[in-house]
C-alpha cells in the first residue's frame, strides 16, 4: 500500500485543490491549442483543392490559388537548408571531436550558439537589410557588376541565408545530440585501425549521426517556413507575375502572403475563404515536418533503447 | 594479469589516442587520409567560428546603422537621446510621429507599449505553463501527460502569423462582445497572443527544472509522511526555483521580441496611455511596419536601426540571464551551492 492510499481522501483536501488547480491550467492550455486549430481547419478546409494548391491569384486575391506562395516558401527552403544543414553540422561535430576538453573556443561557440537562438526574428530581418542587402549585395554590384544595381536589394538569396542564420541553433543542437549519441567505442575501434580523425568522422560517426542531423535539418525547415519577420524585407513580395528563377529575383511566401492579406486586403469578407485556405496549408506544412521530425526522433531513441 | 582480462580499460584506450595521434606526425603516416585530415580539420573549425562570427556582425552592422543618432550632428538634430527619451517642450510631451513635419521620435510610447504587451502575456503565460509543468510531472498520470506534452509541442510549433491570424481575426471579436472595449484591437489582444508563444518555452523550461530535482529528494520527502502535493510545493518548486527563473526570464525575452503577433494583433497606433485596452506600438512591431517605406539614410532609418539595436542587447541580456540562472541549478542540485 503507498503512503497516499493510508491517507484518507478526505483529509488530502488541499492536495486534491491543488492538483486541481494545476490540471485546470493544463486543461486551459490544452483547449486554448484545439480552439485555434479547430478554428481554422472549420473555415479554410473547405477551400483546400488540387486547383487551390496549383494555381496562381486572380482578381485581386480573392479567387485562384497560391501556388506561387508554395513555390517560393519551397525554394526559400530548400536554399536555407543548403546554407544551413552543412554549416550547422560541422559546428557540431567541431564541438565534438575535434576541440580539446576544455576548449574555451567551444564555450564561446556554445554561447554563441545559445545568444543566436535567442535574438529575435525581426533583428534577423534588420541584419539581412543591413549587412547582406547593403553591405554584401551591393559590395558585389559595386565591384563585379560596376555599380548597376542587381544584388542590392531584395532576393531570395538574401532571404535564404537570413533564415539559415535563424535557424543554425536548431541544427546544431540536434547534430550535436545525434554525436554524443553514437557510443566512444565506434570511434575507438577505427582509430584502433589507423583511420585518421577525418576518416573516422566521414566514415564511422556521420552516418550513424544522419537520423539526428534530419531530425535537425526537419525542424529548422519547420521553422524556417513560419517565420515571416526575417524575410519580411530581405525578399519576400506580395504579388509577382512570374516565379523566382534566378538568386536575385523576390518570392511569394506563405506565412508573409497571410500578413499582407490579413492586414492590407481592401475587402476583408471576400478574402476571408482564401485566407483561412492559406492559413491551413501554412499550418498543415509545419505540422507535417515537425510530426515527421518527431517520429525520426522516436525511432532513433527507440533503437537506441534497443541497443542496436 | 590485470582483474578484468586482457584488454585495458575503455578510458585507457582513449586516453592513448591523443598521443598516438601527435605521436606520428600527420604528413608521415600512410594513405591518402593524412592530407584531407589536414584540410577537413581547418575548414570544420572554420564553420565552427561563423556562429561567433554571426553574432558579432549582427552587433556590428545594427550598431553601425545605430550610431548616426549618437554621433552624427545631421541625424542629431532631429533625433538625439535627448529628443527619443525626455519630454519634447511642445505638447504632446511624447510622440511617436515619425511622418509628421518636423518629424517626432520619442521612443517613449513605443516603451510603454511594449510593455504593456508583454506584462500582459506574462501574467497570463507564467502561472499557466508552471502549473502545466507541475501537474505534467508531479501529479499527471501517463495517459495525461502523453496528451499535454504533443499538445504544447503542437503550440511550439504554431508559426507566430499564425496566431496573430488567429488573434486578429478571432480573438478580437471574442473580446469585444465579451468586454466592449473602444479599440478592438489593444494591449490585452495582443498580451493574450504573445501568452500563447511564452506557454511552450515557459512549460519546457520549468519541465526540465522539476526533471532535473534529483528523485532521492522525491522519495525523502514521501517517506516522511508528506503528501504529494506538500512535496511538490515544499521541496520540488524551492529546489527548481532556479529554472523557473531562467524559464520565465527566457519567456520575457521571448515576449518582447516576438513581431507577428503584436503587428496583426495590437492595433499598431503608438498611444500614450498607461489602460491595457488602448491600442499599442511594440517597439518590434515598429520596426515591422516602418523599415519597408523608411528612405535608406534618413533619421528615421536610423532611428529603427536604434531601436533593433536596443532590443538585440536586452534578449541577449536576458538570454544570458536564463543560462546563468540554468547553470545555477544545476550546480545547486549537484550539491555546489
Amino acid at each position: 500500500m503507498t503512503i497516499e492510499n493510508r491517507k484518507s481522501k478526505i483529509a488530502n483536501l488541499p492536495g486534491l485543490f491543488f492538483g486541481t488547480l494545476t490540471g485546470l491550467a493544463s486543461l486551459i492550455i490544452v483547449a486554448m491549442v484545439f480552439i485555434i486549430l479547430g478554428n481554422i481547419v472549420l473555415h479554410g478546409a473547405g477551400r483546400i483543392s488540387w486547383e487551390f494548391l496549383t494555381h496562381s491569384p486572380e482578381m485581386g486575391m480573392t479567387e485562384g490559388g497560391i501556388f506561387p506562395a508554395i513555390f517560393g516558401t519551397f525554394s526559400l527552403v530548400v536554399l536555407m537548408t543548403l546554407a544551413v544543414v552543412p554549416l550547422g553540422v560541422a559546428t557540431a561535430v567541431y564541438m565534438h571531436e575535434y576541440a580539446p576538453k576544455r576548449s574555451r573556443l567551444v564555450k564561446v561557440v556554445r554561447l554563441a550558439i545559445q545568444n543566436l537562438a535567442g535574438v529575435p526574428a525581426i533583428v534577423f530581418g534588420l541584419f539581412g537589410l543591413g549587412f547582406f542587402i547593403e553591405f554584401v549585395g551591393r559590395g558585389i554590384d559595386r565591384v563585379l557588376l560596376d555599380g548597376e544595381l542587381n544584388y542590392g536589394q531584395p532576393a531570395i538569396l538574401w532571404a535564404a541565408l537570413t533564415m539559415a542564420l535563424l535557424t543554425l541553433p536548431t541544427v546544431v543542437v540536434a547534430s550535436e545530440e545525434a554525436l554524443r549519441a553514437i557510443p566512444q567505442i565506434y570511434r575507438e575501434a577505427a582509430y584502433a585501425m589507423g583511420a585518421t580523425r577525418w576518416q573516422v568522422i566521414r566514415r564511422v560517426v556521420l552516418p550513424q549521426a544522419v537520423g539526428g542531423i534530419l531530425t535537425g535539418a526537419i525542424l529548422a525547415v519547420s521553422r524556417g517556413a513560419g517565420e515571416v519577420a526575417p524575410v519580411m524585407f530581405t525578399g519576400a513580395a506580395y504579388f509577382l507575375p512570374q516565379l523566382p528563377a534566378r538568386l536575385t529575383d523576390q518570392f511569394m511566401e506563405l506565412g508573409y502572403h497571410v500578413y499582407v492579406m490579413t492586414t492590407q486586403a481592401p475587402n476583408v469578407e471576400e478574402t476571408k475563404p482564401i485566407l483561412y485556405a492559406t492559413v491551413l496549408v501554412l499550418l498543415m506544412l509545419t505540422f507535417a515536418l515537425n510530426f515527421t521530425a518527431i517520429m525520426i526522433r522516436a525511432r532513433i531513441r527507440r533503437r537506441l533503447r534497443e541497443g542496436r | 594479469m590485470r582483474p578484468g582480462g586482457v584488454l585495458p580499460a575503455t578510458q585507457e584506450v582513449s586516453a592513448l589516442v591523443p598521443a598516438l595521434e601527435s605521436a606520428v606526425p600527420p604528413l608521415a603516416r600512410k594513405g591518402s587520409g593524412a592530407a584531407s585530415d589536414l584540410v577537413a580539420a581547418y575548414l570544420i573549425k572554420a564553420c565552427a567560428c561563423v556562429a561567433i562570427v554571426s553574432l558579432v556582425l549582427i552587433f556590428i552592422f545594427i550598431g553601425k546603422e545605430a550610431l548616426p543618432v549618437l554621433t552624427s550632428a545631421e541625424i542629431r538634430q532631429e533625433a538625439d537621446l535627448g529628443k527619443l527619451f525626455l519630454p519634447a517642450a511642445e505638447a504632446p510631451a511624447f510622440a511617436w510621429q515619425p511622418v509628421s513635419d518636423p518629424p517626432r521620435f520619442s521612443l517613449l510610447p513605443l516603451l510603454v507599449g511594449t510593455l504593456k504587451a508583454t506584462v500582459v502575456s506574462v501574467l497570463v503565460a507564467i502561472p499557466l505553463a508552471i502549473a502545466a509543468a507541475l501537474f505534467t510531472s508531479e501529479f499527471a498520470p501517463p495517459w495525461v501527460r502523453e496528451i499535454i506534452k504533443p499538445a504544447i509541442e503542437l503550440l511550439a510549433g504554431i508559426p507566430s502569423v499564425v496566431v496573430g491570424f488567429f488573434c486578429l481575426m478571432v480573438l478580437a471579436d471574442w473580446l469585444q462582445q465579451a468586454f466592449g472595449w473602444t479599440f478592438r484591437l489593444n494591449a490585452m489582444t495582443a498580451g493574450l497572443g504573445l501568452s500563447l508563444a511564452v506557454i511552450p518555452i515557459v512549460y519546457t523550461m520549468s519541465e526540465d527544472a522539476f526533471n532535473a530535482v534529483p528523485r532521492a529528494y522525491r522519495e525523502g520527502s514521501l517517506a516522511m509522511g508528506a503528501s504529494r502535493w506538500q512535496t511538490a510545493w515544499r521541496i520540488v518548486l524551492p529546489a527548481s526555483s532556479a529554472g523557473l527563473l531562467a524559464a520565465c526570464v527566457l519567456g520575457f525575452g521571448r515576449a518582447v521580441g516576438e513581431t507577428m503577433i503584436v503587428l496583426m494583433a495590437s492595433g499598431n497606433s503608438a498611444l500614450w496611455s498607461l489602460s491595457p485596452t488602448a491600442s499599442i506600438r511594440t517597439f518590434s512591431a515598429t520596426i515591422a511596419a516602418e523599415l519597408g517605406e523608411v528612405v535608406v539614410g534618413s533619421s528615421h532609418y536610423h532611428v529603427l536601426f536604434f531601436i533593433g539595436a536596443f532590443l538585440f542587447v536586452l534578449t541577449f541580456l536576458a538570454n544570458l540571464a536564463g543560462h546563468w540562472f540554468t547553470a545555477r541549478l544545476q550546480r545547486r542540485l549537484q550539491g555546489q551551492l
